[in-house]
């Protein structure tokens, strides 16, 4: 007699943590594999999975086993056109199919192994030694982030929440406290009928009959009290109690200018695009705000951010100044952590650079976490670049800046700007 | 006498593959087949892909070597390169045998025939298995070996036991015995005994390397002597035994990836016997369910299609081409050998004159149980199979310019086609024949192999310097791989402290 079972229910991926140590095992290889990924994907799929290659060399294990060379017979099957005595050369590419069947992966023994890593592993691996500097404020958000706390008991709930044993406790009290006097009476009443003379007078069976007659109504009076009562109900009590959280918003600055060429912006979108991708991934509650600027500045949405296209003038400090008001309307520095990202080729209107400096020395720095600016250009640092500049030399923690020349540089000044740093 | 078959549809239920199992069951008790008690499991091609990337094994210790096998499996199921086994068996006492949920009832059928009743029976009977592996216990063992081997992560760290059971893995194939029958075992006993043996591995370790100086008449007597007195051939036993630097837990480490090549060992050894079974028997049984009016034309040709492309094999000059393919070469020698006993041509009864017109049951059943892939070669292979497959024999010395044919299926060759597969089943001419030989114990503790070539004069593979560096990292000490050829040494490797 055989057993059938059913295991179509049981876990699936038994092998997840094989696969787990298999890619623990070539990190280096993933991670070289995704920020070569990067740089080469286009906008709209940046955040897919990928394809890792790892050469079969490395992955190999090896083992004890003859090489080529030497004398050996081997077994072939289909004989079409031999007979004993032919010679035939040797197949190209070493012993051929060597001896006892262990031919059978040769067909594909120098590929690669290729395997593919999901969007969730991508990004983890893109974005694994990443963080969001200087993120100390937590704040009770808005509504979002409840827990369930114990609070007690009350009086009134709902059926599943009754709590048993201080509901039979407070039963077992109101019984104890409504027949305390009727049982202590009932008692001396017996008492006093066990204490009755054993004589047959008329007067000794009057009285007890009295007494019994007195046992019995109070022994009916103790039996109405109802067992469990309406209010000795008792009932688990939750509360919902709001979780702090951090809180960040970031802001992303653009440069959209006539200046700015076709690759410049497409180098400050893939960047973009990386941040945004970082802060969804990151933090639940953060907030991004998207300010695009020529020479003046418009708050927009990601869509608009990122594939519109518009030319003009640079000013700079419009999309500063527009980034000062927000703050002061929607993000009070006290709840938010504010961070900053500005995007430009480094060309602005020649005297409004100073101006970029004091509004973010005076308004924008003293609010904000941490500020970054990237520079897309592949020519000699400008006024701007000077001015902010001077800042890093004042605000160091807080503000960084770097340059950028060509897309395959975005991952790795997108790294050094979000490195974990080692507290 | 017409019976109206089980079922006419091709989906499956529970319902239907106990209704088969019972009838392929009674029709298996009557051609004698002796198995353990079968255990059927349904299960999603997921979970089959797991348990293949594991070795086939239901549980298994964690390494990154199995999650290779597993992205393997999984990307070339993906791409349609490579459908999935349709069954799994499980050399344990009951036999577990999968079943995937997306088989059709015909193909459940075949493996229930294949898996439940060929290999299962086979599994009980054959010498080796019956020798070498305690079907009872295995499962547990493997259990035990994970909890183990997972609590040593836990105390050790991951990559502490992940290089351990690298090395381990490079040497596996030099871990069995081969010439004594390991004691059974538990997990229970497993996890009493371990403490137990820790401690006294330990304390023997220690003896041997002992420094404290000994009288000198001993000493003298010593120097002549090697260690260990003879060549020993199982690697990571003597190593478990005598590696000087080893923690406790890695000697538990050692052996319990010994345990586990020692259970595969008899697998290694029967793949074209155990498949060539499983295949005589799922064809014989099913037909016979066929001629009792059981199962319906629809089904035989569903069965009769997949059993032919099991049992298919490409000529050598094909693209497809990956070797003799053993469910063929099998197939064909016990359908010969139920054909020798019961229409004996001339040849036949010159050539097995023991068996010819004898009663095939019994003859098959006595090359069952006594045979490994090796000697079942050498002594079943018939000159009908090797027409039947042309087989031919190729002479490649690496000394000339052109390979030789050196044998064809005529009466010249049988003989020599059949010792030459015969050896090329053999694991002792698969393996290169690496011995322990000496370890200076007065010394520099290196560790001395030998590798006794073959009259073929095959040279070492590419690997052995890599391996060589695992098994370094387990004796702790240099070790050195001498090549011999009829006794003189003629190559040396080594791996010393980098």
């Amino acid at each position: 007699m055989s057993y059938i079972i059913d295991r179509r229910l049981n876990s699936k991926d038994k092998n997840a943590v094989n696969r787990q140590r298999f890619l623990r095992r070539y990190r280096a290889h993933i991670k070289r594999a995704v920020s070569d990924a990067v740089s080469k994907r286009s906008i709209t799929d940046i955040g897919k999975g990928e394809d890792i290659s790892i050469p079969q060399k490395s992955i190999r294990e090896p083992q004890m086993g003859h090489g080529s060379g030497g004398k050996r017979n081997i077994i072939l099957p289909g004989n079409d056109n031999f007979i004993v005595g032919d010679r035939v050369k040797r197949p190209e590419g070493g012993g051929g199919s060597g001896g006892g069947g262990n031919a059978s992966d040769s067909g594909e023994g120098i590929d690669n192994f290729v395997f593919q890593i999901s969007q969730e592993e991508f990004l983890h691996y893109l974005f694994e030694d990443l963080e969001l500097p200087n993120l100390v404020k937590r704040k009770l958000a808005g509504t979002e982030s409840f827990k369930l706390a114990r609070a007690g008991f009350s009086e009134v709930g709902n059926p599943t929440q009754i709590n048993i044993p201080r509901t039979m406790r407070s039963a077992h009290a109101r019984r104890i406290a409504l027949t305390g006097m009727m049982r202590k009476k009932r008692r001396r009443l017996e008492q006093e009928l066990s204490e009755l003379p054993d004589i047959d007078s008329e007067e000794n069976h009057t009285r007890k009959e009295a007494l019994q007659l007195q046992i019995s109504r109070l022994t009916k009076r103790i039996l109405a009290i109802p067992f469990i009562d309406d209010f000795d109900l008792k009932f688990n009590l939750h509360v919902k109690k709001p979780l702090p959280v951090s809180k960040a918003v970031m802001f992303c600055i653009m440069d959209v200018s006539g200046s700015m060429d076709q690759n410049t912006k497409d180098i400050a979108k893939r960047f973009f695009i990386l941040l945004y991708l970082f802060l969804q991934r990151n933090y639940e509650k953060t907030d991004v705000i998207f300010i695009r600027h020529h020479t003046s500045a418009k708050e927009v949405d990601e869509e608009e951010f990122f594939y519109s296209r518009e030319t003009g003038g640079t000013v700079v400090s419009s999309a500063l100044a527009m980034m000062t008001e927000i703050i002061k309307d929607r993000y009070p520095p006290d709840e938010w952590n504010i961070y900053g990202a500005q995007a430009s080729d480094g060309d602005n209107w020649h005297d409004d650079s100073p101006r970029c400096y004091n509004l973010l020395k005076e308004h924008i720095l003293p609010k904000s976490q941490y500020f970054c600016y990237v520079e897309i250009t592949e020519r000699d640092s400008q006024e701007l670049w000077v001015n902010y500049e001077r800042l890093k030399e004042s605000h160091g923690p807080s503000f960084a800046m770097q340059k950028l020349r060509d897309q395959s540089e975005i991952y790795p000044v997108f790294k050094q700007l979000f490195q974990r740093k080692i507290q | 006498m017409k019976r109206s078959p089980i079922t006419t549809d091709s989906d499956w239920s529970f319902d239907t593959i106990e209704a088969y199992d019972r009838e392929i069951g009674r029709v298996a008790e009557s051609y004698a087949l002796d198995t353990y008690r079968n255990q059927i499991e349904v299960i999603r091609s997921d979970q089959m892909m797991d348990a293949y990337a594991s070795v086939g094994m239901p549980v298994g210790y964690n390494h990154w070597t199995y999650g290779k096998h597993f992205i393997k499996v999984e990307r070339s199921y993906q791409r349609g390169q490579m459908g999935l086994a349709y069954e799994l068996v499980i050399n344990s006492d009951p036999c577990i045998s999968y079943l995937m949920e997306e088989n059709t009832m015909t193909m459940q059928a075949l493996v229930i025939a294949h898996a439940c009743y060929g290999h299962n029976s086979f599994f009980k009977g054959n010498y080796l298995f019956r020798t070498w592996t305690d079907a009872s216990s295995i499962i547990d063992y493997l259990i035990f070996a994970k909890n183990y081997i997972a609590e040593c992560e836990e105390r050790h760290g991951i990559d502490e036991v992940e290089q351990l059971l690298d090395s381990c893995h490079a040497l596996m194939a030099y871990g069995t015995d081969r010439y004594k029958r390991p004691s059974p075992i538990s997990a229970r006993e497993e996890q009493e005994r371990q403490l137990e043996r820790e401690e006294y591995l330990q304390k023997q370790v220690n003896d041997l390397w002992r420094t404290i100086p000994k009288d000198i008449e001993q000493e003298k007597s010593q120097k002549r002597s090697r260690f260990p007195d003879e060549p020993q051939e199982n690697l990571l036993y003597f190593i478990e035994k005598n590696a000087p630097l080893l923690e406790p837990w890695q000697r538990e480490l050692v052996r319990i990836v010994r345990k586990m090549a020692q259970y595969f060992y008899p697998q290694r050894q029967t793949k074209v016997m155990n498949e060539g079974w499983a295949c005589f028997w799922h064809y014989t049984l099913l037909n016979h369910l066929y001629d009792e009016g059981l199962v319906t034309d629809g089904f035989m040709l569903e069965f009769l299609e997949s059993h032919t492309n099991v049992v298919a094999q490409m000529p050598y000059n094909s693209r497809f081409y990956s070797g003799i393919n053993p469910y063929t070469l099998g197939y064909a020698m016990m359908q010969d050998i139920r054909r020798i006993c019961e229409k004996p041509t001339e040849e036949d009864k010159y050539w097995f004159p023991e068996h010819a017109g004898s009663d095939w049951r019994e003859t098959l059943h006595f090359a069952m149980q006594n045979f490994k892939d090796e000697s079942f070669i050498q002594q079943f292979l018939s000159p009908e199979v090797i027409r039947n497959l042309k087989l031919f024999n190729i002479l490649d010395d690496s000394s000339k310019e052109e390979m030789l044919i050196s044998a064809i299926h005529d009466d010249e060759g049988y003989q020599v086609i059949r010792e030459s597969l015969a050896r090329q089943y053999n694991l002792n001419y698969q393996e290169p024949d690496i011995q322990v030989y000496n370890v200076d114990v007065r010394g520099n503790r290196s560790l001395t192999l030998h590798h006794i070539q073959d009259p073929q004069y095959r040279p070492l593979g590419p690997d052995t310097n890599e391996v060589l560096r695992h098994l370094r990292r387990l004796w702790g000490f240099d070790v050195y791989l001498h090549t011999l050829r009829n006794g003189d040494i003629v190559k040396t490797y080594s791996c010393t402290k980098h």
